[in-house]
């Protein structure tokens, strides 16, 4: 099946390789042909696999699960950019025809103190959980809370709770800053919920437990160079940075009373 | 084939007595407490943290049980649950359209092809409300009209407006309000999760369920854990067939390793077949996208009325296509249920009228749609299914008809459990798609999330209680030799396939499985065929066994090992699928045999004699599994045929 050989491309790939947490890791080159245009990224890596396994290699490690750019998964720096050339386009879903026959395509792992790599291009993103346990949520047990069109809430903040609420937790913004910094992740959680009234209550403290978790655990400040933004494969916006130090500020003030 | 099992058991559902709208309350009450103080003294495993489990394992932590999670992923919150897309059915009857607990149990009976527990399915319906209440309150950004309130649409062909939804997200939205409300417990401590870990066994001490032994895919070590219950809230098996809509770890392993520790595996045969999935492209492909069924509200599905028409769509006048649902289906025309879709496209094409390089596809054309609400208006309802189809294939659904074909989507059957959700194995409980207990033998749209919560929310905190109040729990040291067991069983089995070291990659043998599968087990099934499917699952698995080829060590990462152990499991699973679908000599839902159709070609049910659930019990490896039944009694909603004519 897929396409005739003519319409196939041959790739040269630099992989990061790492055995493990504690291996240095370095570049390996592989030339990889027979590469459909249809092909997903991952497609195109499984391919590289079984190569790999008929040589009698070591597979290459990778995250990856719905591949349908929604779960946040999958995680590669593919030529310097988190996720690939494509805009607003998880790996899973950037397809080989945005590529060349004798392209070079360099594939490295997220680069973050707070993203520990497991394996190959694998890392540890534990943190971002342990983000969302500081504060990331709304805090009511299960039970039987009043009728849900009790709470009324205007469609402009619907939509914009919505849009922060996008975010699939992939850690493309933290690989994309200079500084590592987690701050597009944390803000889209502290506006989705601050913008909507079951979780405007709670906004002040639930800002000031997930930036000093976020900070204790070693991911670095924002400076505005807004590269988060331009690579994340969900669109979600800085202005949810903003929204974050507002309701920071707001903390930070009240408790000095 | 059935008579050889003389000693097959007559099970029972402990269904409460009653009036149906009665049936939950009452048990509700009549179930055992334990007091609040005690709650701490026992302990949960809850393995898989997709809808029903990350919601059950809150909701018991918020309630003072001490609870421990696992997943495969790393983390939580990427549980396959985030694919759906389409929405969260509830009978809250907002648009005041007339829906009603009781319509919503009684088009889930139905939909389900009459192959469902009528009680289990009143109970959804009557908890469902409470779900959308829940999910707000922990703010879910659920879609909203203008005065602020809740919208609501219509769904898979419901008459009514029944459906909450978040954008296209509805899944991933709804789990991360599980997961939160999962992370909120963990801050406190009552929750421990554990991240990247694979179960490989299930430990029983004295006929209890009492542990798990797990495998961590980071180290490739094997870890033991106790508990007073075990939870298995651990997704489908739609990847036995290799090329599904499910994610590429969704696997079978945790239920069918309860299976061979003597759970039940109840219905394996009933699989949902999605008809709007994008077709395959070649050989590379590794799984399937599926595009929300709100799709064909406005697309019309054709092929060319001439047999290996290459020509371009858009060159093949009117008179020569062949808009076959319409044609067949003049009534419900393109909005037929999933698997008369299903069924209808994979004639078309088996009998040469497919479309696209490899015939396997047939035509979803929204040019009528454009041409009368304009190509904003399309752009506004499907916008963003429109734009994932062209970053797939690279073709505009705007300018060119897209190409759809089924696929695999939902597995309804899953490990048989009582109206408590336990199996029949004390304290082992099931929640959601691994269970088989709601949907019968097909699922409607925007269900599959309203069970998974149902089950965590609001059924298996209560009905947990009575299981500990009921009975008492010896501490269980993981020295016991039971555990030793189980770990040791597992590793073995690992090392077993690590150390064949043979000539065909563990993709290929999965591949193979899902020919078979897809060719034999799919959307229509004979007896022939499933013998032969039987016999060449058998030989696939001996091959298997001999000839795989996995690479790397069993320290670190090694996901061609993980593979490995997930379809040594899909062999054995799919020749029980076949074996299922080879004694239901019977049409109903998703579960086509060609033996059993009404003259117009539809599924027909034998009521006299499969009236009931098959829970197959597992008799050794090799040896054939008995086929217990549970009847199924139709008190409250009357047997009829189905018909979209």
């Amino acid at each position: 099946m897929g396409g005739n050989s003519t319409d196939t491309m041959s790739l040269n790939l630099k992989v990061w390789r790492q055995k493990n947490n504690k291996d240095k890791g370095q570049m390996v080159d592989y030339k990889l042909d027979g590469v459909s245009p249809d092909m997903s990224f991952l497609e195109m890596m499984d391919t590289l696999n079984t190569k790999l396994i008929k040589e009698q290699g070591d597979t290459i490690a990778f995250d990856h699960d719905c591949r349908e750019g929604i779960c946040g998964m999958c995680s590669m720096m593919i030529n310097g950019q988190a996720h690939g050339p494509e805009a607003e386009t998880t790996t899973c879903q950037l397809h080989m025809r945005k590529f060349k026959t004798g392209d070079t395509i360099v594939v490295e792992p997220w680069r973050a103190k707070a993203f520990p790599v497991l394996k190959d291009l694998m890392v540890d993103r534990g943190a971002f959980d342990q983000i969302i346990a500081a504060g990331g949520y709304v805090n009511v047990n299960t039970g039987n809370p009043q009728d849900a069109n009790a709470i009324l809430i205007g469609q402009e903040n619907a939509e914009l709770a919505m849009d922060a609420a996008a975010c699939i937790g992939c850690g493309a913004c933290v690989a994309s800053c200079k500084n590592a910094s987690a701050m597009l992740f944390v803000s889209a959680k502290i506006s989705q919920l601050a913008l909507l009234p079951q979780g405007a209550v709670e906004s002040e403290a639930r800002t000031q437990a997930m930036v000093a978790k976020m900070d204790e655990l070693g991911f670095g400040n924002c400076t505005n160079e807004a590269e988060c933004e331009a690579q994340c494969p969900k669109g979600i916006k800085i202005e949810n940075i903003a929204r974050m130090n507002r309701e920071w500020f707001k903390g930070a003030l009240g408790s000095r009373n | 084939m059935t008579s050889e099992n003389s000693k097959f058991k007559k099970l029972d559902g402990n269904v409460p007595t009653g009036p149906i709208a009665d049936r939950w309350k009452s048990h509700k009450f009549h179930m055992k407490l334990v007091n609040p103080a005690n709650k701490r003294k026992y302990s949960v495993i809850v393995v898989g943290t997709g809808l029903a489990g990350a919601s059950a394992a809150a909701s018991m932590a918020e309630l003072g049980y001490n609870v421990t999670t696992f997943c495969i992923q790393d983390s939580p919150r990427r549980a396959h649950s985030i694919a759906a897309q389409g929405g969260i059915n509830s009978s809250k009857n907002y648009p005041n359209d007339g829906d009603s607990v009781y319509r919503l149990f009684y088009d889930t009976v139905k939909g389900g092809d009459y192959r469902a527990r009528e009680s289990n399915v009143y109970r959804l319906a009557e908890v469902s409300s409470g779900i959308i209440d829940q999910c707000v309150a922990q703010g879910v950004p659920f879609a909203r009209e203008y005065g602020g309130t809740l919208s609501n649409r219509s769904f898979g062909g419901a008459q009514v407006s029944r459906t909450f939804y978040a954008r296209g997200q509805t899944g991933q939205q709804l789990l991360l309000g599980a997961y939160s409300a999962m992370m909120k417990e963990v801050h406190k401590g009552t929750i421990k999760s554990y991240t990247r870990r694979e179960m490989t066994d299930l430990v029983m001490v004295d006929g209890k369920a009492r542990g798990i032994v797990v495998r961590n895919v980071v180290t490739g070590e094997f870890e033991k854990y106790t508990a007073d219950a075990i939870i298995l809230a651990t997704g489908g098996y739609g990847n036995v067939y290799y090329l599904s809509t499910n994610a590429k770890a969704s696997n079978a392993s945790a239920a069918f390793r309860a299976y061979k520790k003597g759970a039940y595996f109840a219905n394996p045969c009933y699989t949902q077949i999605h008809p709007t999935c994008i077709p395959v492209s070649g050989d590379h492909q590794s799984k399937l996208t599926l595009m929300s069924e709100s799709l064909r509200n406005d697309g019309r599905v054709w092929v060319p009325k001439v047999k290996g028409d290459k020509r371009s769509p858009d060159l093949i006048p009117e008179n020569e296509r062949d808009y076959f649902l319409e044609r067949i289906y003049p009534s419900f025309g393109n909005l037929v249920p999933r698997d008369v879709a299903s069924r209808n496209a994979k004639l078309q094409c088996d009998a040469g009228f497919g479309v696209s390089a490899t015939g396997k596809a047939v035509y979803l054309d929204f040019a009528d749609a454009i041409k009368r609400k304009g190509e904003d208006k399309i752009r506004a309802e499907y916008g963003n299914l429109f734009e994932m189809y062209e970053r797939i294939t690279d073709h505009n659904p705007y300018k060119m008809p897209m190409m759809i074909y089924p696929a695999i989507h939902y597995t309804m059957g899953g490990l048989w459990v009582d109206y408590n959700l336990m199996s029949n194995i004390p304290g082992l409980f099931v929640l959601g798609e691994a269970n088989f207990s709601d949907h019968g033998a097909n699922r409607l749209g925007a269900s599959a999330l309203m069970q998974g919560l149902a089950d965590g929310y609001f059924v298996i905190p209560y009905t947990i209680g009575n299981y500990f109040a009921s009975g008492k729990f010896e501490k269980i040291d993981l020295t016991h030799p039971e555990f030793e067991k189980a770990l040791q069983e597992s590793s073995s089995k690992y090392k077993k396939l690590l150390a064949i070291n043979g000539n065909k990659t563990v993709n290929e043998f999965h591949k193979a499985l899902g020919h078979i599968m897809w060719e034999y087990v799919g959307m229509g099934r004979n007896e022939a065929g499933l013998q032969k499917a039987i016999s060449e699952i058998q030989a696939l698995r001996e091959d298997f066994w001999k000839n795989v080829k996995v690479s790397g060590s069993s320290v670190d990462v090694n996901t061609e090992l993980e593979k490995a152990g997930r379809v040594a499991d899909f062999l054995d699973l799919g020749e029980l699928m076949a074996l299922d679908a080879l004694e239901r000599k019977e049409s109903c839902g998703g579960h086509f045999r060609e033996e059993s159709q009404t003259p117009e070609n539809e599924a027909m049910r034998d009521d006299e004699n499969f009236c009931h659930v098959a829970a197959w019990e597992y008799q050794g490896d090799g040896a054939k599994p008995i086929r217990n039944i549970e009847e199924l009694k139709f008190e409250t909603v009357k047997l009829t045929q189905r018909s979209y004519k």
